[in-house]
């Protein structure tokens, strides 16, 4: 039994039919063509997924595409449209990823911190992060840069 | 050499851009239409049992069902060292998830649904999960046809055993080393199996298009390899080389998972079935431990000899691993060991037996260390107790025994330049060694702990890499290579080469991802050694660039091309002052003469590299005669722990790293290689604990149960120091780096626990809760319940290293 749903999806109205028993990642990747969630583990332990609904976090694999219905979702995609936020520029001077996987999640789980916190310390960045599972990176560089935007933001504040 | 302007410098990652904002494309992340299809696989429950029947019908009658393939369809074998893995297996199966068929349909649910329908009859055998047993002269086989396998020439498999493969190392008279030493001691130590745990998962796409030609589309560190692989598996069907294109886009993280072929097999197998349509497999998480590579179990026995000043006089290393029901490449990380299991020590009398075991748990492969991790845990250790034995600082005592340039290697070879007495003085005095350190919480204890470390990248005497370079009109160029961008940085690192070169400025450069129909060929990228190697061909492909350009300007301008340079993307002559030609002005167009024709045209070039100096014959009962190794990275590292007296949980309060890079092409990527590799190595001595039941399912394959650091895990402090004692035929200098840095931090921890709680804990990992268990005076070996980290679920110090069938030929 499809069902439709409408939803904003990075500023734009989309209207899809989907099966009760979709999830939202499938949806978003495969019907709606966003890849920058990605497929990590399905159980909501790795956040590679991470997408904001409403401005808050979830794992989209967790979330049934019928439960996104008339909800604003922001991806990677959504979030660069006019040029990169200071947390991707900062992100990306200091050279914070390495094969990139975790970014898009990385990112979102940031900007949803600066969002309530401007300057937070580094221990608030550590918590906010801590469900973005990286390999790569052993996170020092990733929590530098979240913690530099702050200390910019800061300064100007 | 004249002052380097983009080699040793940090310029940001030129992935960077793509990374940040989503735009970089993983396999998964290619739309393939609505042609495409996609497969679930239907796996065995034991770990050991012969396939009687399969009845695919009822899952054949599902709608959206395409085909089912089984081993009837599919019965190749294949491997990258030596040919012992089974697309599907046809008669038997060897660990618990093993493809037995897989069911290809137009969406990825329906063959779900379907392929619980697949009814799969067996006969179940004995497992092989305990490697006493594994050795026994009466053991259950793991690989009955072992003796008919090819392989490669040296690999040294008993027919009839379980023994895979068994690499010996002797050097001088290990008696008498014995005999010349006042004080020996001799211990076990373990270390259970890992997972690599890559946040993308193993996915690929295969198409066997209606002409005959089978692309994949892979993530993958090894598109060469993997073509090679499939060729030869293939070959069967009459595919060859020409008939396949692998295609990798940026992997989400590799560690060594990613290296060689396993599922990916599944994807060119089931590709070929459907002739026409791509399909996609996808491994979940769990699919993803159990079914690819695992780093290898292993129990390692060790004997050192010193005499009373601290001049080791013999070791005898003897390693048992626990390789899997599948060695294809896992058996070349217990060669690897089998060659360097002395450390980066001289040491004169040398014994090593590393063997290689077939057990009936996942296959065993590569993982970043590629076994030095292993086996360092255990030395490492090792050299801690003896120095405490001497009564020797276990500083000073290694630095009495570290290796230096021009010492013969237990193999007989020579050691290559080393900074590995700098490192180990730098570390020393970075982390205050010698300066015991108290915790102002009265419930905690403090320990420092040391280890040095080395390793070689572990290649065939042939592993080649390739680079192409073309210009565009601006003078921008783009760099083919086949060296896989794997996160460590390897696209912005060839760019720097060939920006050094060629003085077009890194953002000017692009690097492209491997594509077998395009790229030049690399062997894989592997054993830290593209740095180096890939380094090599980069160098070789700009200097073939330069010389091409100087021609023209000799032909067009009639100056001398021996008096040409390069300054600022502007061709300038030494013999005239006043000349100078931008790139941009001939590179593609050429350079017009005065009667309006055009000299030149489009700048191409290329290089290759190949140490044409190894070699892996030798002596098979000796290891002597060969060059296995091409160099070895060293260094040394150090930790601060502080440990909840209560709770057993240890916390790094400070890691330090050195590594001899030989030249740091791009310092801030090598400092990133340390923190990422600490990081790593840290958690698989305090979180990671995977664990098997007795009948050889694992039980954590995932990450709520197997647990990878999170943000909340790391370090308060790590500390990079990068030495540069250069390799000469080395780029600039260069070594590898990445997978070193990881090697020493399960010694380090076990020495600091020790440091700080007067315990020694021998097996691996050093978990709060053994910790918080060998505070209370009990040993975890003692009361640890019904699951095993490696096919042993004995007492480690009961294991008996001998065995008749191991003695045999």
């Amino acid at each position: 039994m499809r069902k439709r749903i409408t939803l904003k999806l990075n500023d734009e109205t989309r209207s899809l039919y989907v099966e009760p028993n979709d999830i939202l990642l499938d949806v978003l990747r495969d019907a709606l063509g966003v890849k920058s969630p990605k497929i990590g583990c399905e159980r909501g332990d790795c956040g590679a997924c991470t997408v904001l609904l409403d401005g808050k976090t979830v794992r989209t694999c967790l979330i049934l595409a019928i439960e996104a219905d008339g909800h604003e979702i922001t991806t990677l995609e959504g979030l660069t449209q006019s040029g990169l936020t200071p947390v991707q520029q900062s992100l990306l001077k200091h050279n914070s990823f390495q094969c990139g996987y975790c970014a898009p999640g990385m990112v979102l789980s940031a900007t949803e911190l600066l969002g309530k916190n401007p300057s937070p310390n580094t221990e608030e960045v550590k918590e906010a992060i801590s469900g973005n599972l990286c390999r790569c990176t052993g996170y020092q560089p990733v929590i530098d840069a979240i913690v530099a935007v702050g200390k910019k933001a800061g300064r100007r504040a | 050499m004249n002052q380097l302007k983009f080699v040793g410098q940090s310029p940001e990652r030129i992935d960077g851009l793509e990374k940040i904002t989503g735009a970089a494309t993983y396999v998964d992340d290619i739309d393939f239409g609505a042609r495409l299809l996609h497969a679930e696989i239907v796996e065995t429950p034991y770990a050991h049992a012969l396939i009687k029947s399969i009845d695919t019908s009822a899952a054949e009658k599902v709608p959206g069902v395409v085909r089912v393939v089984t081993g009837k369809d599919f019965p190749y074998r294949f491997g990258l060292y030596m040919q012992d893995r089974f697309s599907f297996p046809t008669d038997r199966v060897r660990f618990v998830g093993e493809q037995v068929a897989a069911v290809i349909a137009r969406d990825a649910k329906t063959a779900k649904r379907a392929a619980k329908l697949v009814k799969v009859v067996y006969e179940e055998l004995e497992p092989v999960l305990d490697l006493t047993k594994a050795l026994r002269d009466d053991a259950v086989l793991v690989h009955p046809d072992l003796g008919n396998y090819t392989r490669c020439p040296w690999f040294f498999p008993r027919a009839g055993t379980n023994i895979a493969h068994w690499r010996k190392t002797r050097k001088g008279d290990i008696e008498k080393g014995f005999a010349e030493a006042d004080v020996i001691l001799e211990d076990t130590y373990t270390v259970p199996r890992y997972a690599h745990c890559a946040i993308e998962p193993h996915v690929v796409v295969g198409l066997y298009d209606l002409s005959g030609r089978l692309t994949l589309w892979s993530a993958s560190q090894s598109p060469y390899t993997q073509r090679h692989v499939l060729a030869q598996a293939l070959a069967p069907l009459g595919l060859s080389h020409q008939n396949i294109r692998v295609v990798t886009p940026y992997v989400g993280g590799g560690f060594g998972g990613k290296a060689g072929v396993s599922m990916e097999i599944i994807g060119a197998a089931l590709a070929i079935m459907v002739k026409g349509h791509p399909v996609k497999v996808r491994w979940s998480r769990a699919q993803e431990f159990y079914n690819t590579y695992q780093r290898q179990g292993v129990i390692a026995r060790i004997k050192l000899g010193a005499k009373k000043d601290g001049t080791l006089t013999a070791i005898e290393h003897t390693l048992h691993w626990d390789a899997g029901g599948y060695v294809e490449y896992g058996a070349n990380v217990v060669n690897a060991v089998g060659l360097s299991a002395t450390g980066p020590y001289r040491i004169p009398n040398v014994k090593i037996d590393s063997v290689c075991v077939y057990t009936n748990l996942p296959p065993g492969g590569p993982y970043r260390g590629f076994g030095y991790s292993e086996f360092h845990f255990g030395l490492e250790s090792h050299m801690t107790r003896m120095a405490h034995k001497l009564g020797m600082d276990p500083v000073e005592f290694r630095k009495k025994n570290a290796i230096r340039e021009g010492d013969t290697l237990a193999y007989g070879a020579k050691m290559n330049p080393s900074g590995l007495l700098e490192s180990i003085d730098r570390v020393a005095a970075e982390i205050g060694w010698g300066k015991k350190e108290v915790s102002k919480n009265p419930n905690k204890v403090i320990g420092k702990g040391f280890a040095c470390y080395w390793k070689a990248p572990a290649m065939p005497p042939n592993a080649a890499s390739c680079a192409f370079i073309k210009f565009n009109e601006d003078a921008s160029l783009n760099i083919t290579i086949s060296g896989m961008e794997i996160g460590q940085g390897l696209l912005t690192v060839m760019a720097q080469i060939a920006a050094e070169i060629l003085t077009v400025p890194v953002e000017k450069i692009r690097v492209e991802l491997p594509d077998t129909d395009r790229n030049p060929y690399e062997w894989q990228t592997v054993g830290s050694h593209v740095t180096w190697g890939c380094g090599n061909a980069v160098k070789a492909a700009a200097l073939d660039v330069r010389a091409k350009m100087f021609e023209v300007v000799e032909r067009a301008h009639g100056l001398s091309r021996d008096t040409l340079y390069l300054e600022n993307e502007r061709v300038k002559s030494r013999e005239r002052a006043d000349f100078e030609l931008p790139l941009r002005d001939f590179v593609i167009n050429g350079i017009q003469m005065k009667r309006g024709n055009f000299l030149g045209g489009p700048i191409l070039g290329s290089g290759m590299f190949m140490p044409e100096f190894t070699s892996a014959l030798s002596d098979p009962e000796t290891s002597q005669g060969g060059h296995p190794n091409v160099h070895y990275t060293v260094g040394a590292a150090a930790v601060t722990l502080e440990i909840d007296k209560k709770t057993g949980k240890a916390r790094v309060l400070k890691a330090v790293l050195a590594v001899d890079a030989g030249k740091a092409i791009n310092p801030r990527l090598v400092k990133s290689q340390i923190v990422g590799g600490v990081v790593q190595g840290l958690a698989t001595v305090l979180y990671e604990d995977i664990r098997y039941d007795l009948k050889g399912k694992l039980v954590n394959a995932n990450f709520t149960d197997y647990k990878i650091p999170t943000s909340m895990d790391v370090p308060e402090e790590i500390v990079p120091i990068i030495v540069e004692v250069p390799q000469p035929d080395g780029p600039f200098g260069a070594r590898g780096t990445a997978e070193h840095t990881m090697i020493p931090a399960a010694a380090m921890v076990a020495n600091a626990v020790e440091d700080a709680l007067g315990r020694r804990i021998k097996t691996m990992p050093l978990t709060a809760e053994k910790i918080a268990l060998e505070l209370q005076g009990v040993s975890y070996e003692d009361v640890k319940g019904s699951t095993m980290g490696l096919c042993f679920a004995g007492h480690p110090d009961a294991y008996k290293f001998h065995t008749k069938a191991a003695a045999k030929k």
